[in-house]
């Protein structure tokens, strides 16, 4: 029975923060969250691959509890198990902790054949998560996978997106992807989904039950720190270029030559 | 960057004066029946501990000890990408940025090659300024397996000890970096846009975007080596090429590999064009096309400029263009000299894509569309008027008929 993981991240939903004219600071106050829009894309390559191949869909989570709409709202999808990992401890953990803890989540799960991962979150823009939890699973990882073009018997054959065309990679089972938006279109949660997701509880394990080393979550397992922050100069206001088309056009390229670039 | 933990609010000194919610630069503190409330997005940057009246914010303890062998990591290290046989133009920057640092150090700028022996490679190197180089030498490394490639390059780090390691932000750099920190446990920043040596504690620090470049964050590994970071190509800029320099080149044959992948194929796909990645000019097409042929207009503009092709996800999704050609939050992040957006709104999806450009120019018929705010040169006006305009302009001046 095929067994696929898929990770994912609650993130702020960006198109609803904007910025306090006056403070010059991000307005957080009511920001929904959302999925972070990669991973609809990974939960929907999951159940592509559980209705092609039989099998299960575990979604996963690291973050506080609210993070269980989220999950709920990829069992709505089709998926078959919801696990958030949750803790006081985890908070504060960058990329290598969180791929860590994530880790442990997922040995806990039990056997699985593919972990699926977007391709980065919308909010760290990072995508270190992904290799980073195939280094500590101790499986192979190919990103930016763009097809599925094969699976089955211990091996994984993908497409994968690299700068000015793609990759055609094959690897053994279990392995870790991250996905891109090209592979698939997400599905809507049916009403049956829906109503699926209301019965269906989700999991919580904290750091006892994952067994995790408390030396290596959360902010003491974090490596790197954010010492300083600030929001960046403002760009300044731009110039309107006036005339008929042709005037536009002529103004434009004496200002970019201007420029030196072009 | 992940989102950091909390500090405590002491309920007895906090006096409800908001002064941290004036100060925190993310907008996470709110006040809640007269006290001070922290949420899950604090990036512990410390501007409230420092404008509180009363002290009553406290930040959770620093108890990491310090590893003693921090101290033994030496010289700045680049991983010198060769694709196709072609040094990444993305190397040469980071051989730039590394130069300045090791300078900073007073220690040396190393690169390090997977990829199997070039001498016109190792003429590049030195030529931009590496001090030495290393040859990983074995054949799945060579053959582009990222697992065999990752698990060398961790042997080679842990045997030479370097300070700081940068690897470009590419699809490669992005897959390699992760997986060689974490099996290190250390440190890794995305997509720094500024990088520099502190004077005085001589540590790496790492200037880097988030919220889509509504913030910026400094970000230090402090008690892991090596220091790594990766960066966007076109952030940095490239150091002026002298042909006869030379170095030493080290050979390093890696103890026995576990492979993982094998690259059966690759195929290249827009050889005609640029791509977004590396392009200096980037003109993009939006719902304001109206029809997938019109790109052609584009395509031709983007040919006398020397520029790649962009498209919103309004374009992408409406099938007119293929989804590598997507800038924006659920596509590519660009920062190119110059970015021209035609017939593009500028919904805050596509500008977190595209807003760190040099130069932002704007092409729409709507005066109020929201890409104005952020165009250096905004020219309101129907697309179909204007890009047929640019283009006679363009070729008056290459004296092309």
């Amino acid at each position: 029975m095929l067994h696929v993981v898929v990770c994912i991240k609650q993130v702020p939903e960006i198109t609803e923060v904007s910025i306090d004219r006056r403070t010059n600071t991000l307005v957080r106050e009511g920001v929904p969250s959302i999925i972070n829009p990669f991973d609809m894309y990974a939960i929907e390559e999951g159940l592509r691959l559980k209705e092609a191949h039989g099998g299960t869909v575990s979604v996963i989570s690291m973050g506080p509890p609210q993070v269980e709409s989220s999950l709920k709202e990829a069992v709505a999808m089709g998926a078959d198990r919801a696990v958030l990992l949750s803790d006081s401890r985890f908070a504060g953990a960058d990329t290598l902790a969180t791929a860590y803890t994530l880790a442990q989540g997922i040995r806990r799960l039990g056997q699985f054949d593919l972990v699926i991962c977007g391709k980065q979150a919308i909010d760290g823009d990072t995508g270190q998560v992904g290799p980073g939890l195939a280094e500590e699973l101790g499986i192979p990882h190919v990103t930016y996978v763009r097809r599925i073009r094969e699976l089955g018997d211990g091996m994984l054959r993908v497409e994968r997106m690299v700068e000015g065309g793609w990759e055609l990679i094959s690897t053994t089972l279990p392995a870790l992807i991250s996905v891109v938006k090209d592979i698939n279109e997400p599905r809507l949660p049916s009403l049956k989904g829906i109503m699926r997701a209301k019965r269906t509880p989700v999991t919580v394990w904290g750091l006892e039950e994952l067994g995790c080393d408390p030396q290596r979550v959360g902010l003491t397992g974090s490596a790197t720190e954010v010492v300083r922050i600030w929001t960046p100069e403002p760009r300044e206001s731009g110039e309107l270029l006036q005339g008929d088309p042709e005037q536009q056009a002529r103004q434009l390229v004496e200002r970019l030559r201007g420029l030196g670039v072009i | 960057m992940e989102g950091k933990g909390r500090p405590a609010i002491l309920k007895e000194e906090c006096t409800g004066c908001g002064a941290c919610v004036e100060a925190c630069p993310i907008g996470a503190i709110r006040m809640h029946d007269g006290l001070a409330q922290i949420d899950e997005s604090c990036n512990l940057c410390g501007g409230c501990r420092d404008v509180c009246p009363s002290g009553a914010i406290r930040f959770p303890e620093e108890d990491r000890e310090k590893q003693p062998a921090v101290a033994e990591h030496h010289h700045v290290w680049v991983f010198a990408e060769v694709r196709q046989g072609k040094l990444a133009s993305v190397v040469p920057e980071l051989l730039g940025a590394g130069r300045r640092l090791a300078d900073q150090l007073g220690e040396s700028l190393h690169a390090v090659v997977v990829t199997a022996p070039r001498e016109e490679i190792y003429q590049q190197l030195f030529g931009y300024g590496a001090d030495a180089v290393w040859q990983v030498e074995h054949e799945l490394v060579f053959e582009g397996d990222e697992m065999a490639r990752a698990a060398a390059l961790c042997q080679l780090i842990r045997r030479e000890r370097p300070a700081v390691v940068l690897f470009g932000a590419t699809a490669m750099g992005r897959s390699l970096a992760p997986r060689i920190a974490t099996r290190l446990k250390t440190g890794l920043t995305a997509d720094c846009t500024g990088l520099e040596i502190d004077p005085e504690t001589r540590l790496l620090r790492q200037i880097r975007p988030a919220f889509g470049g509504n913030i910026m964050a400094e970000i230090l590994t402090k008690y892991r080596r090596p220091q790594m970071a990766t960066v966007r190509p076109r952030v940095m800029k490239a150091p002026r090429f002298r042909p006869d320099s030379s170095g030493p080149i080290h050979h390093f044959v890696p103890a026995e590999l576990d492979g993982g992948l094998t690259l059966e194929e690759l195929v290249l796909e827009e050889v005609e064009t640029v791509n977004l990645e590396d392009a200096d000019i980037i003109v993009s097409g939006g719902r304001g096309l109206g029809d997938p042929r019109n790109f052609a207009l584009l395509e031709e503009l983007a040919r006398l400029l020397g520029a790649a092709v962009g498209a919103s996800r309004a374009a992408v999704d409406s099938g007119w263009i293929p989804y590598p050609h997507q800038v924006g939050q659920t596509g590519k992040t660009v920062a190119p000299k110059v970015y021209i957006a035609v017939g593009i709104s500028g919904a805050i999806q596509h500008l977190v894509g595209m807003q760190s450009s040099d130069v932002i120019v704007a092409i729409n018929k709507n005066p109020d569309a929201p890409i104005f705010k952020v165009a250096t040169y905004g020219i309101v006006g129907d697309l179909f008027e204007v890009v047929p305009a640019l283009i006679r302009q363009l070729k008056k001046m290459r004296g092309v008929t």
